[in-house]
Parts: C-alpha cells; structure tokens; sequence
C-alpha cells in the first residue's frame, strides 16, 4: 500500500513536471504527458459509463427479465447507425428523442430558475425605509467619507439596489439593436459598456485567481507531497 | 531621460515571457518557506454559506453532490473537507452523490480523512457515498421523484434500501438542504434552475473562481442560500470552520502572486501607452 502511494508520489511528480516543462518550449516529454492524460481520461470514461450506465440501466434490467428495456436498447443501438452512410438516418430517432428529453427539461428550469427568479429579483425599492432616515443616513455617509470614517461599503449598501437597477436596464440598452445608438438610447449604451466593462473585469480577475489556484495546488503537490520540504 | 525611458520600454515589449513565469513561480513558491502572514476576512457570501448549514437541526440529512474532478482539486477539494468537518461537527448526516464521473474517487478520499479520520463515523449509518450517475439534469430531476430509485446501490453496490442513513429519503423533501461542490457542467446552474427553483429548497453552493462571478446573481435573488468562490472562498470557510487547510495554506501564495501580475499588468500598459499607443496615432 505505501509503495504504491510511493509510485503515485512519484509518477504524478514527474508527469507534473513534464507539463510545466511546456513553458520553456515544447518537447516530447510534454507531448508524452498530454497524450497520456488525453487516453486515460477517455479509458476512465469509458469503463466508468459502461460500469455505472450501460451495467445497472439496460444490462441487469434486461437479463432480470424486463422486456420493456428493449425500447431504450434499440434506441442506443439506432446511435450507432452513423457509422453506416446508408441508414444513418435512422440515428435521428434518438437524438431527436435526446434533444427533446433535455429541450423539455431545460425550458422548464432556465423559465422556473433563470427569467421569472432573475427578474423578480430585480425588481428592487430604490432605497429602504422613509425618504427623511434615507436622507439623514446618506448624508451622514457623506460625512463619514469626508472624514475618512467610513468606507465605500457604505455607499454601496445605500445605493447598491439603484446601482443593480440602474445596470440592468444600462446593459440591456446596449444589447438593443432594433435602433441606432444615438441620443439618449446612445448615452445609456455607453454607459452600459461600462457596467459590462465591470463585469468583464471581475470575471477576469476571478480567472486570474482560478488559475493560480491550480499553480498553488501543484506547486503544493510537489513541495510537500513529493519532497517533503513544507507540510 | 525619455529616451532612456523609451528604450526600458521597448526592451520591455521585447521581454521573453520566461521570465515572467519566473516571477509567477518564485510568488507562488517563496511564501511556502517565508510566510507574509496576508490578513484576510471572511466574505459575507462565506458566511451566508456557514450560516445555512449551522442553522440546520442536529440530527437531519443533507444532501452534497460533489460535482468536480482532480483538476478543480486545490479550489474545491479544501471547501469539501471543510464542508464535511463542518456538517459532521454539527452531527449531520451526509448523503454524498456525484454527477461528475471523476468526483466519486475525491468524494470516497474526503470522507476517509473526514468522517473516518478526525470524527470516526460509521458508513451508512452517519454518511453514504451514492457515487456517480449519468445523465445530469435527468438525474436531478430523476432524484425529485424519487432518491433511492435513481441511485438503486451505493458507490460499494450495496442496496441503498440496506443502508439505515437512507431510511425515509425518498426525494428532495427529507433532506434538509442542498450543498454542491462544484467545477462547471453539470454543477450549480443546474442545481439552481432544475432542483431549487422547482422544489424551493435550501442550496448552497462551492464552486471555482472562474464559475464564481456567474452565481452572484442567484445570490442575490436568495437562490443559493450561500457562496464559496476559489480557494479564497476555501480560505474564508476554512478559517470559519477552524481548518487549516490548502485554501488557507496557499493564500500567501495567492495574494503574492496577485500582486506580481498586477505590477506586469501595470508595466504592460503603461510601455504600451507609451510606445504602441503612439506608434499607431
């Protein structure tokens, strides 16, 4: 058991290194590498679906007995019809049959999940409670930004549901074709593009992290793991 | 001096990306010896996350689909420990599923070092490993109707029927909430359009930086309950759960490395301004 914890050390040390070796230029130790994760991965898949799909779904059902699993079975059997020109057709039952499945399935929860929540989630009061403690708070953050007492945070809680509102509506504009960006309906498209601008930003800085992440964990890997030098 | 600045430039336009790499390497890797000790504070979407599971009853069953692979490990594997220390500490019980066909193994390896190694629970009575099933959205959809007729035997083939902690869980109804570890597709999205948004209940979700910024909006709407982004979100509920972990092990790492990339952001631009810029007017 420790020898093959030992080989795993090992063997994932040096294919890690054979990877990262991709930085300096490429080489056949990389090539290596790629083709091993690429045929690994495939032989992974295909011996965990026929394990955990074909076995259990058709396979068992079938030889207990139940006649009625024939149906799926010549289905999966019409997908294999591409390989013959002649009656690839017949491979459009199912995938019409898979489409529609997930087609009816998706519909229902991007409408139930996405357009009816999203909106209703959007449709915010520009600020909380009575105009009078609104405007005593506000300018009670002014002060307290001018004196460097407070921070932006406090901005954002009291204009946070007009900035959400105010970037949909922004973002929207500009994805409004239908008429030339001219005048007001300009205006609040460029000002979308930097609300959209925002969003890139975050999502690439989010990216960023992601990735290093990944760095972090293998660099990890290989210091501890591997040499033992950090625990 | 402006030419001299000009030449600085232009030998940095030139600059081999190497050495950069070099500079990334060395970020990631000298705060593992030399500690900056980066303070850092918990998120409110982290402590949304932790708050769900602490508000649930002792004694109730929570569902964690582990929905990643060994790629997404140094994000999601430290918020899965976490989770699971978090929601056994609690006494919970874990009904542990996979949607992903590489996350059975990781799911199999968290439960050794959590649930056997630091509290000693016992398989099948205090956590269960239903493994992985194809199919995706069918499968969330599938397990609405019905749990144990979707995953008929667990991840060791035994019959779920067998299995005490699966006793009276027939669908979404009788587990107390939803938590998702999760690398992409199929992952949260689907958990938020296909299993919250139709049986309303309570979901919180782990997922990589990348996916991060694209589930802030069901944060918002109340559609996850909680948010983990990365391994800064790791780090965060590491700290609240009280683990020392890869997220909080690598934060010296993250942030030195942010900070190395934001200066070659900062060099980049202001050479690009100064000569690229100029070079088109």
């Amino acid at each position: 058991m420790i020898h093959t914890e030992i080989i795993g050390t090992w063997l994932g040390a040096a294919l890690t290194l054979f990877i990262f070796s991709f930085l300096y230029k490429d080489n056949p130790f990389y090539k290596f590498a790629e083709h091993l994760f690429v045929g690994v991965s495939a032989g992974y898949g295909v011996a965990m679906e026929f394990h955990n799909v074909f076995v259990p779904n058709l396979w068992k059902p079938l030889w207990g007995g139940n006649l009625w699993f024939l149906v799926p079975f010549a289905f999966g059997i019409l997908l294999f019809t591409r390989f013959f020109s002649k009656i690839a057709w017949l491979s459009r039952w199912s995938i019409a049959l898979i489409i529609g499945i997930f087609a009816g399935i998706y519909i229902v929860g991007y409408a139930q999940g996405d357009l009816v929540q999203q909106i209703h989630a959007n449709l915010l009061p520009l600020w909380q409670g009575n105009l009078f403690s609104f405007i005593r708070n506000f300018l009670s953050a002014f002060y307290n930004w001018l004196t460097f007492r407070g921070s932006v945070l406090i901005w954002l809680d009291y204009t946070k549901n007009f900035l959400l509102v105010v970037g949909v509506l922004v973002s929207l504009v500009y994805f409004f074709f239908s008429k030339e960006h001219k005048g007001a309906l300009g205006v609040g498209a460029k000002v979308g593009v930097w609300f959209l601008m925002v969003s890139f930003g975050a999502s690439f800085g989010y990216t960023v992290m992601s990735r290093m992440s990944l760095l972090i964990g293998r660099v990890y890997f290989l210091l501890g793991n591997w040499l033992g030098l950090i625990r | 001096m402006k030419e001299k600045l000009i030449k600085i430039f232009e030998a940095l336009e030139k600059m081999d990306r190497r050495i950069i790499f070099i500079f990334i390497g060395l970020a990631v890797i000298l705060p593992f010896f030399i500690p900056f000790g980066f303070e850092f504070s918990v998120s409110p979407p982290v402590q949304k996350f932790y708050d769900s599971i602490g508000s649930i009853p002792p004694g109730s069953k929570v569902l964690l689909s582990a929905d990643y692979d060994p790629a997404s490990m140094p994000e999601l594997y430290p918020m899965h420990l976490a989770a699971l220390k978090q929601l056994f500490s609690r006494d919970l019980k874990v009904i542990c599923t996979q949607l992903w066909p590489t996350g059975s193994p990781l799911a199999e390896m968290a439960f050794q070092e959590i649930a056997v190694g630091e509290f000693d629970k016992k398989y099948g009575v205090d956590y269960v490993n239903l493994g992985f099933k194809e199919g995706r959205e069918v499968v969330m959809v599938s397990m609405g109707e019905s749990i144990p007729k979707t995953f008929p035997t667990d991840y060791h083939g035994t019959k779920v029927e067998d299995l005490p902690i699966m006793q009276g869980v027939k669908n979404f109804n009788d587990v107390a909430m939803i938590v998702n570890i999760s690398a992409g597709v199929p992952g949260t999205k689907e958990w938020v359009l296909q299993v919250q948004s139709r049986y309303h209940i309570k979901l919180a979700s782990g997922t990589t930086a990348v996916s991060a910024p694209e589930f802030y909006p069901y944060l918002q709407s109340n559609q996850l309950a909680g948010l983990l982004g990365g391994m800064k979100g790791a780090a965060e509920y590491e700290k609240l759960v009280g683990r020392i972990g890869l997220g909080r092990r690598g934060m010296d790492s993250q942030s030195v490395s942010h900070i190395v990339i934001f200066i070659f952001i900062l060099i980049g631009n202001i050479a690009y301004f100064s000569m690229g810029g100029r070079k088109k007017k």
